[in-house]
């Protein structure tokens, strides 16, 4: 899941290094990379969508010799990428409605089914709010069907475009503009939410994985193994919203960081419905360390705060690591007395 | 119109849109100054020399470090480094093991006969040298790659000064002491042994356009001890000397040096490699209060010397010596308790200090003498007008790094006033502290420990004690470095801007192009060491 070569200096953690081979770089280190979304977006400052969707596309890119057809849903990356008649992207790009772009894509697929071009490779993507909750009809059946498309999630926890509201992935007590933080459970409410990559997982397609903007090796691992299969195939990533969450804009890798450390959002990867791999938790810290940082969750510090719903939420984490087995038995011990202060 | 249905416009791209207008920060690439370069005495770019150990050019990187230091493989031996006490690495797992590195390069260079290039015009002016112990080397280095013609005099037989008749063989093997000095003479720096610089208001006479005094302190402290007539006792400058020298004195199978110095330290390993089969240091405070450096105190204590803490010797007798119990009052002072103690001794050796012997400055009262030690401004020069002075002649910590230092500091004023001017120093800049870096980046990643001997072997003779790191574990040590406050090369700024305005020149050479950074601050979050500051825009 990582570079093969471990230099101690920078890990296998930071994007590139001067010292490794040129095939050793990771497709983002490249002078000469896609850049699948190029610069004059409009998407906010640190905006962690734009990022994750440039890392997910040069990757593909790279792994079919750019040949992709991307489908977009509505959604903050259709809007900031697009404004008629500029488009920041730098591969053939599809946008049609808010819940439909798995079904577009199927067609897509199927389009150059008949035409006999199997190199080519169709990929789609959204928000969390066109996939777990406008386009979850068509996203099942696409699953269903085991059409032959590559669905990439950006995750960024609830609708933002349309000024932060409520999705089916906004996690519980999180502040949003249809979940005020307010009476005796603020935020979004304790619910299971929409799940989607378990859910894709029981659809029993080939793959289904899930990863972040802080780890790019990892995102950029993924994306290449997905290309490698023909079928349904689901991406989720989190990508941290500056805007929605209330976050600094420099904060916004070291956020997701901080959710996978924390036990929030468990990395892992999946085939057929059965977890393969999952990424151990290097440096723990408690769910505070996550959630502080965000506007979002303010309501639950301070005098006035919810210990209550910290507790719970720190218990999510904590069902996670035992589910997932993020901790990894001597990497425990070795953790617990290294943790960073920069997480 | 040949446009399709419904469209009016032609498609453009988003380059167009210049979002750099939206910042109100931008990030700006900076080199701030390591701890370890920061605590380095003889200056050191210790970073910028490890980033190229880190390539495996160990040529380029020897090149970078004798900028400073033409010593490495000297000081990888003998230097405390104090570049690994100031490490940001150590608050991570631990220090960068810098000094090891820094003796393999030294190593290699002698190994592959690597010189020194001068490529100065000769300027012809003529420079002496009093003394060739570190900080005379030092400044004869640094002044021969300006072009000066540079001789160094020399009191003793061989050059080296405390180096070669101060630390013992087994930590500064000869042959090593004897391949760097004999690159300076490469330089076309002439030593001459065997003369005692007698007056150095003299040599002004002898056509020599600036003087610097570096002639150490090489007298052993006295303190009066009562003692019997057949008493024997010595004073461990001498005893060091005199091993070096290849004529050792008579110790006895059961010694006791007196004094809690790095000097005592080597006196009493030096009497064990001598014979002795028992060595006791008598120190008058506690061991947190010893100036001894800890590792020597560690490689002493295992070598099997015997450390009298809270002791003061306060008689000498023919094969006893009368040791007086001491407690430390409330300021820290040891103070007598009155309980005396006999311990069996042929000999004792004093490690009281050392002093300067300023017999060569009789008579020149432009030169200010203050506690011991000769009187120098900022530049190192004393009140006489071309007479410079460093090393231990000089108040500051007496260590060869230090020295090395001043010698460095003396040429480069030398320079410039031989050339009128007045010697500016650089800024330093900003310190690259540890809350600066990200450490997520780094893997942990032990030290590589420089093999020892086994100890009962090792203090039976003056055989090195400690070994050398090879070609592969040099590299694995530098790539440890942190690189606080410089980059690296890492991608990391170019890999994380959402907006892709971060451009990779070549491998390790980034710019930001401002035509479309938002100044989001994401690179400067995530840089691993430091390297980008966030600046404020001023429309």
């Amino acid at each position: 899941m990582s570079t093969p070569l471990k230099f101690y200096q920078v890990g296998s953690f930071a994007v590139g290094n001067r010292l490794l081979a040129e095939g050793q770089l990771s497709e983002q280190s490249h002078p000469d990379r896609t850049n699948s979304l190029t610069s004059g977006h409009r998407a906010c400052q640190g905006c962690g969508e734009a990022l994750g969707a440039r890392y997910a596309l040069d990757a593909a890119m790279a792994a079919t010799d750019g040949k992709i057809v991307a489908v977009n849903a509505t959604g903050c990356l259709e809007v900031f990428s697009t404004p008629y008649p500029e488009t920041s992207w730098r591969l053939p790009w599809l946008h049609s409605l808010f819940g439909n772009a798995a079904a577009v894509a199927t067609g897509v697929a199927a389009a150059l089914r008949a035409q006999g071009k199997s190199d080519i490779r169709v990929i789609a993507q959204g928000g969390d709010g066109g996939t777990v909750d406008i386009g979850f009809g068509p996203l099942s059946g696409m699953f269903e069907r085991n059409d032959d498309v590559l669905y990439i999630c950006y995750d960024n926890e609830a609708y933002m475009n349309t000024g932060v509201q409520r999705s089916g992935a906004t996690p519980p007590a999180a502040r949003t503009n249809t979940t005020h933080a307010v009476g005796t459970n603020p935020g979004a409410s304790f619910t299971q939410g929409k799940n989607l990559p378990v859910i894709a997982m029981a659809h029993g397609i080939p793959y289904v994985a899930t990863a972040t903007v802080a780890d790019l090796h990892d995102l950029e691992a993924k994306v290449k193994k997905a290309m490698t299969y023909r079928g349904a195939r689901y991406l989720h990533i989190l990508v941290p919203c500056p805007l929605g969450w209330g976050s600094r804009s420099e904060e916004t890798i070291q956020l997701a960081r901080m959710a996978t450390e924390c036990g929030l959002f468990p990395v892992f990867e999946a085939e057929y419905g059965e977890v393969i791999t999952t990424k151990k938790i290097r440096r723990q810290v408690p769910v505070e360390k996550y959630l502080k940082p965000q506007k979002r969750f303010a309501h639950l510090f301070g005098t006035n705060g919810h210990p209550e719903l910290l507790q719970a939420i720190q218990a999510i984490a904590d069902k996670n690591i035992t589910k997932y087995q993020l901790l990894e038995a001597d990497a425990q011990e070795q953790d617990t007395s290294k943790e960073s202060s920069r997480g | 119109m040949d446009k399709p249905f419904a469209i009016t416009l032609n498609i453009g791209s988003s380059l167009a849109n210049h979002t750099g207008s939206w910042r109100n920060e931008r990030p700006v690439y900076v080199n701030r100054l390591p701890p370890c370069n920061d605590a380095c005495p003889a200056g050191e770019d210790v970073q910028g020399w490890l980033y190229e150990g880190e390539a495996g050019n160990y040529e380029q990187a020897w090149r970078n470090l004798v900028r400073d230091n033409p010593l490495p493989a000297i000081m990888g031996r003998i230097c405390y480094h104090p570049c690994q006490t100031a490490c940001n690495r150590a608050e991570l797992d631990e220090a960068v093991g810098i000094n090891s590195v820094e003796r393999f390069l030294g190593d290699e260079a002698i190994k592959q006969n690597w010189q020194f290039n001068v490529t100065a015009a000769p300027t012809g002016k003529r420079i002496l040298i009093i003394g060739s112990g570190p900080s005379g080397l030092s400044a004869a280095y640094h002044l021969a790659l300006k072009g000066h013609s540079v001789t160094i005099r020399e009191s003793a037989a061989a050059p080296g000064g405390m180096m070669r008749y101060g630390i013992p063989a087994y930590r500064l093997p000869r042959e090593i002491l004897d391949a760097e000095i004999s690159r300076i003479v490469n330089m076309g720096v002439v030593i001459e042994c065997n003369t005692k610089v007698e007056n150095a208001e003299a040599t002004f006479g002898e056509g020599f356009d600036a003087v610097f005094l570096a002639i150490g302190a090489h007298l052993g402290k006295r303190a009066f001890i009562p003692a019997g007539d057949t008493a024997r006792i010595l004073d461990a400058v001498s005893v060091l000397h005199m091993t070096a020298d290849g004529q050792p004195p008579m110790l006895g199978r059961r010694v006791v040096v007196y004094g809690g110095g790095n000097t005592a330290l080597d006196a009493a390993r030096t009497a064990r490699r001598l014979g002795a089969y028992e060595a006791i240091v008598v120190y008058r405070r506690t061991q947190e209060k010893m100036p001894a450096h800890e590792v020597e105190l560690k490689e002493a204590l295992d070598e099997g010397i015997v450390m009298r803490w809270l002791s003061t010797v306060s008689r000498v007798d023919e094969g006893s010596v009368t040791i007086e119990k001491m407690a430390l009052d409330e300021k820290g002072f040891p103070q007598p308790t009155g309980e005396f103690e006999n311990l069996d001794a042929d000999s004792v050796i004093l490690a009281l200090g050392q002093e300067v012997d300023l017999s060569v400055i009789n008579g020149m009262t432009e030169v200010n003498v203050d506690d011991g030690v000769v009187e120098v401004d900022g530049f190192l020069m004393t009140g006489r007008r071309g007479l410079f002075a460093g090393g231990d002649a000089v108040p500051g910590e007496r260590t060869a790094t230090n020295a090395i230092g001043h010698g460095k500091h003396a040429a480069r004023a030398i320079n410039s006033w031989l050339q009128d001017q007045s010697f500016v120093h650089a800024d330093r800049p900003d310190l690259a502290s540890f809350d600066r870096l990200n450490t997520w980046y780094y893997s942990d990643a032990p030290k590589t420990v420089r093999p020892k001997l086994d100890a009962a072997r090792r203090a039976s003779n003056f055989s090195e004690v400690v070994q050398g790191l090879d070609a592969e574990t040099a590299v694995f040590e530098a790539r440890r470095c942190l690189s606080c406050g410089n980059c690296f090369g890492c991608d990391n700024c170019f890999g994380v801007c959402p907006d892709n305005a971060v451009i990779k020149i070549e491998s390790g050479k980034y710019e930001i192009n401002l035509d479309y950074c938002k100044g989001c601050g994401i690179c400067a979050n995530e840089c691993p060491c430091g390297a980008i500051d966030m600046e404020l825009e001023r429309s």
